[in-house]
C-alpha cells in the first residue's frame, strides 16, 4: 500500500468512526432506554393518613420477587412514639410486614420494650422507600455503571451487570439498598418502573387503603401530585446532602432520619 | 439468609436493610494495600534518597512489595457477591466511582514495580543464564529456572559498564516515578472511605493521608519483621549446615545498623499517622456536628476496647517507648514492629468495622461478629480463614519469587 493510500484509508476510517460516535451525542442513551422520557417521577408519602397496617410492604414483595420473610426489603414502615418524658422510640420489626400489632417496641437485641399508654404524648408512622434522587450517590459510586439513573427520573439496577461490590449500599445515605438474597446483586426500590411506565400505579400505592402513598409526574401542572407539592409545605428526608431526593412527605416531623 | 445478617447483631433503632455488609475482607484489603505501598516506599528510600544503610532490606522491601502486590486484589475478590464480573472493573469503569481507577493505578504501579524490578535483577539474570548454561548436568529445576531467567531476561545481554550505567538510572527514575504512584493507589483507597458522604464516621478529607501514613508505617514494619526473622531463619539454617561452600555472611542475621536506621524512618511516619488520626478525632469532638453523638458513643463506649486499648494503646503507644528506648536491639525492634502491624490492623479494623457500628437512623447501633469456622462459603470468605488466607499467600508467592529474584543477596548491585 503506498503511503497516500494509507494516509486516505485512514481518514476515511477516522471520520467514520467519529461520525458514529458522534451519534451517541444526539441520541441520548440515557433517553432511549427511559420510558417516558417526558415524565419526572416523584411520590407523595401522607403521614397522617399511614396506619402501619404493612400492606405497602408486602405488596412490594410480593410484586418485587423479595422472599416474603427474608430481612430486607424495598420498601418499609416506621412507627415513631414520643413519650412525655421527651424520650423518642422507634421500630420497624420486619420492616412492618406484619403490620405494627404489638404495642410494644423492638429495641432489636435489647428486647422488647414495653410502653404504656399513658406514657405517650404523640405516635405516628412514617413509610420508607427509594428517595429516586436527582443526585444519586449510589449512581456517582457504582464502579462499573450498573446502577443508572433513567431520563424520568428512576434509578434503576442492572441485575446482569452488578458486580455486588456494596458500594451503593454503604453509598445510601437512606439505608434503602441491599443484596438480593437469591440473586446476589444490589437490589432497590424502583418505583415499580415496569408498573408505572405502562400507566399503572405502584404496587405499594395500590395496596395501601388509605392513600397514603401516590406516585405521579412531577413535570405535569395538573398531576395531583405535582399540585400538592406546589400548594402545601412538604419536607423531604435528610436534603443535608446535598442527594435531591425526589420522594416528598406531608407531615414530616423532626424525629423522622 | 440475607448477605449480612449472619454476623450482625442490631442494637436499639436500626433500618431493616442495614448490615455490616463491609466485613473481614474490607478490612484486609486496605491492609493489604498500605503494605504494598509501604513497602515500596521503604526500597525507593535507597533508590532516590541514596540512604545507604537501606541497601539491603531496600532489595528485600522491593521483590516483597512485588509479591504482595496481587495480593491486594484478593480480599476485594472474596467480598464480591460476583466475584467472576470483577472484571467489569477494569473492562467497563465508571470513571465517576472511587474504585473504578483501581484497575488503572494497580496495573500502573504492578508496571513500574515489575520494571524497576527487571532493572534491579537484569545482571543476575544475565550471569545465571551463562553460569547455567555452561553447567553440564542440569536438573530438572535449573533447566525451569535457565527457561525462565531466558524468558525474562528480554534478550538483554548486554552487560557492559554503559548498560548498567543505564539500568541503575532507570531503577532510580521508576522507584522516583514509584512514590506517588505508591501513594496514589494507597490514598485512593483512604478516599474509597473518605468520599462516603452517607458514613458520618468515614467522611472526611484527612482519611486519605491518614491511610497514606499508616501504610507507610505498616509497610515498613512489616519489612524489618520478615527481613529480620528470614535473615536470621537463614543464619540458623546455615551455622548448623558444616559445608565451608556457603559464604560467611549468610551466617550473619539481620545488621543491628540496618534495623536502627529503618526503625527511625517507621518512627518518623507513625508519629505522621498518630497526629493526623488525633486530630481527625479532636476536630470532630470540637465541631460535634449532628452526628457526633453517636460517633462519640461508638468511639468511647462501644469500641473504646479496640481503638483506645488495642490501636492506639498496644498499636501505637507501646512500640513508640520500645523503639525510643535508647539501645535499640533487633528483637526489641521486631516486638515493636510486630503490635505496630497489629495496631495498623486495628486502625483499619476500627475504620471499616466501626464506620458501619452505628445505624444511619443515629438511634441505634450494629455490632459485629467474625465467623471463625466456615461452614460454608460465605463463612469462609468473609471470616477468619478468608482473612488467614489472604495473610498467608504474599509469603508463598514470596517463596517463588525468592527463587527467581534472590531477595537476600548482599553483592555490590543497585
Amino acid at each position: 500500500m503506498k503511503r497516500r493510500d494509507f494516509l486516505r484509508h485512514s481518514l476515511v476510517f477516522v471520520s467514520g468512526a467519529s461520525v458514529s460516535l458522534a451519534a451517541l451525542e444526539f441520541v441520548s442513551v440515557g433517553e432511549l432506554l427511559a420510558a417516558r422520557p417526558e415524565a419526572r417521577w416523584g411520590f407523595l408519602v401522607d403521614t397522617y393518613r399511614c396506619v402501619g397496617c404493612g400492606f405497602c410492604v408486602k405488596a412490594c414483595k410480593i410484586e418485587n420477587d423479595i422472599p416474603l420473610e427474608a430481612n430486607v426489603t424495598r420498601t418499609w414502615v416506621e412507627r415513631y412514639l414520643i413519650l412525655k418524658d421527651g424520650r423518642v422510640l422507634a421500630d420497624s420489626p420486619k420492616g412492618a410486614l406484619h403490620g405494627f400489632t404489638d404495642q410494644r417496641v423492638d429495641r432489636a437485641a435489647e428486647g422488647f420494650e414495653e410502653v404504656s399508654n399513658q406514657e405517650i404524648a404523640s405516635a405516628f408512622f412514617v413509610p420508607k422507600l427509594c428517595n429516586q434522587c436527582d443526585n444519586p450517590p449510589c449512581v456517582q459510586v457504582c464502579p462499573v455503571g450498573a446502577t443508572y439513573q433513567t431520563a424520568d427520573g428512576v434509578v434503576l439496577v442492572d441485575h446482569k451487570w452488578c458486580i455486588g461490590c456494596g458500594y451503593c449500599i454503604m453509598g445510601c445515605p437512606y439505608g434503602v439498598r441491599f443484596f438480593h438474597p437469591v440473586e446476589h446483586v444490589a437490589d432497590k426500590c424502583t418505583f415499580c418502573y415496569h408498573r408505572i411506565s405502562q400507566g399503572l400505579d405502584t404496587a405499594c400505592a395500590q395496596a395501601c387503603p388509605f392513600g397514603a402513598r401516590r406516585v405521579g409526574n412531577l413535570r405535569d401542572p395538573d398531576d395531583p401530585i405535582a399540585r400538592i407539592l406546589l400548594t402545601q409545605r412538604v419536607g423531604v428526608l435528610k436534603d443535608e446532602f446535598g442527594t435531591k431526593p425526589q420522594v416528598f412527605y406531608l407531615g414530616l416531623s423532626k424525629e423522622v432520619r | 439468609m440475607v448477605h449480612g445478617e449472619l454476623w450482625t447483631v442490631k442494637e436499639l433503632f436500626v433500618l431493616p436493610n442495614e448490615y455490616i455488609y463491609w466485613s473481614i475482607q474490607i478490612v484486609m484489603y486496605p491492609y493489604m494495600t498500605g503494605l504494598v505501598a509501604g513497602a515500596f516506599v521503604l526500597s525507593s528510600l535507597y533508590h532516590v534518597f541514596k540512604v545507604e544503610s537501606l541497601k539491603a532490606i531496600a532489595r528485600f522491601a522491593l521483590v516483597f512489595s512485588f509479591a504482595l502486590l496481587p495480593v491486594a486484589m484478593l480480599p476485594l475478590l472474596l467480598h464480591l457477591q460476583q466475584p467472576l464480573r470483577g472484571i467489569h472493573v477494569l473492562m467497563t469503569p465508571h470513571f465517576t466511582s472511587a474504585i473504578s481507577a483501581f484497575g488503572i493505578v494497580f496495573m500502573t504501579y504492578g508496571c513500574i514495580v515489575a520494571a524497576e524490578i527487571w532493572f534491579v535483577y537484569r545482571r543476575h539474570i544475565i550471569e545465571t543464564i551463562a553460569h547455567l548454561s555452561l553447567k553440564t548436568a542440569r536438573g530438572a529445576g535449573d533447566s525451569l529456572l535457565l527457561t525462565i531467567y531466558k524468558l525474562i531476561s528480554l534478550g538483554a545481554a548486554d552487560l557492559s559498564d554503559q548498560a548498567l550505567r543505564a539500568d541503575h538510572k532507570a531503577v532510580r527514575l521508576l522507584a522516583a516515578m514509584g512514590i506517588p504512584v505508591a501513594c496514589f493507589l494507597h490514598g485512593y483507597a483512604g478516599f474509597i472511605f473518605g468520599s462516603v458522604k452517607a458514613n458520618a464516621l468515614w467522611m472526611t478529607p484527612l482519611m486519605p493521608v491518614i491511610f497514606i501514613c499508616s501504610a507507610v508505617v505498616s509497610g515498613i514494619a512489616l519489612c524489618i519483621l520478615s527481613y529480620a526473622v528470614f535473615m536470621g531463619a537463614r543464619a540458623h539454617l546455615a551455622r548448623r549446615n558444616p559445608d565451608p561452600a556457603l559464604s560467611s555472611e549468610r551466617r550473619h542475621g539481620i545488621e543491628e545498623h540496618e534495623v536502627r536506621s529503618t526503625s527511625r524512618y517507621l518512627l518518623l511516619f507513625m508519629v505522621l499517622a498518630i497526629t493526623l488520626e488525633l486530630l481527625d478525632v479532636i476536630f470532630r469532638g470540637y465541631t460535634a456536628v449532628k452526628s457526633w453523638d453517636i460517633v462519640r458513643q461508638v468511639i468511647y463506649h462501644k469500641d473504646f476496647f479496640k481503638i483506645f486499648v488495642l490501636q492506639y494503646g498496644l498499636g501505637n503507644l507501646l512500640p513508640l517507648v520500645l523503639l525510643l528506648l535508647p539501645r535499640l536491639t533487633t528483637r526489641r525492634a521486631c516486638v515493636a514492629c510486630a503490635l505496630v502491624l497489629f495496631g495498623v490492623l486495628m486502625m483499619r479494623w476500627n475504620v471499616v468495622i466501626g464506620g458501619q457500628a452505628f445505624s444511619l437512623t443515629f438511634a441505634g447501633f450494629m455490632e459485629y461478629h467474625l465467623p471463625i469456622i466456615p461452614d460454608s462459603m460465605e463463612t469462609f470468605k468473609e471470616g477468619l480463614f478468608g482473612a488467614l488466607l489472604v495473610a498467608g499467600t504474599p509469603f508463598v508467592i514470596f517463596y517463588f519469587l525468592n527463587k527467581i529474584f534472590p531477595a537476600f543477596i548482599r553483592e555490590d548491585v543497585h
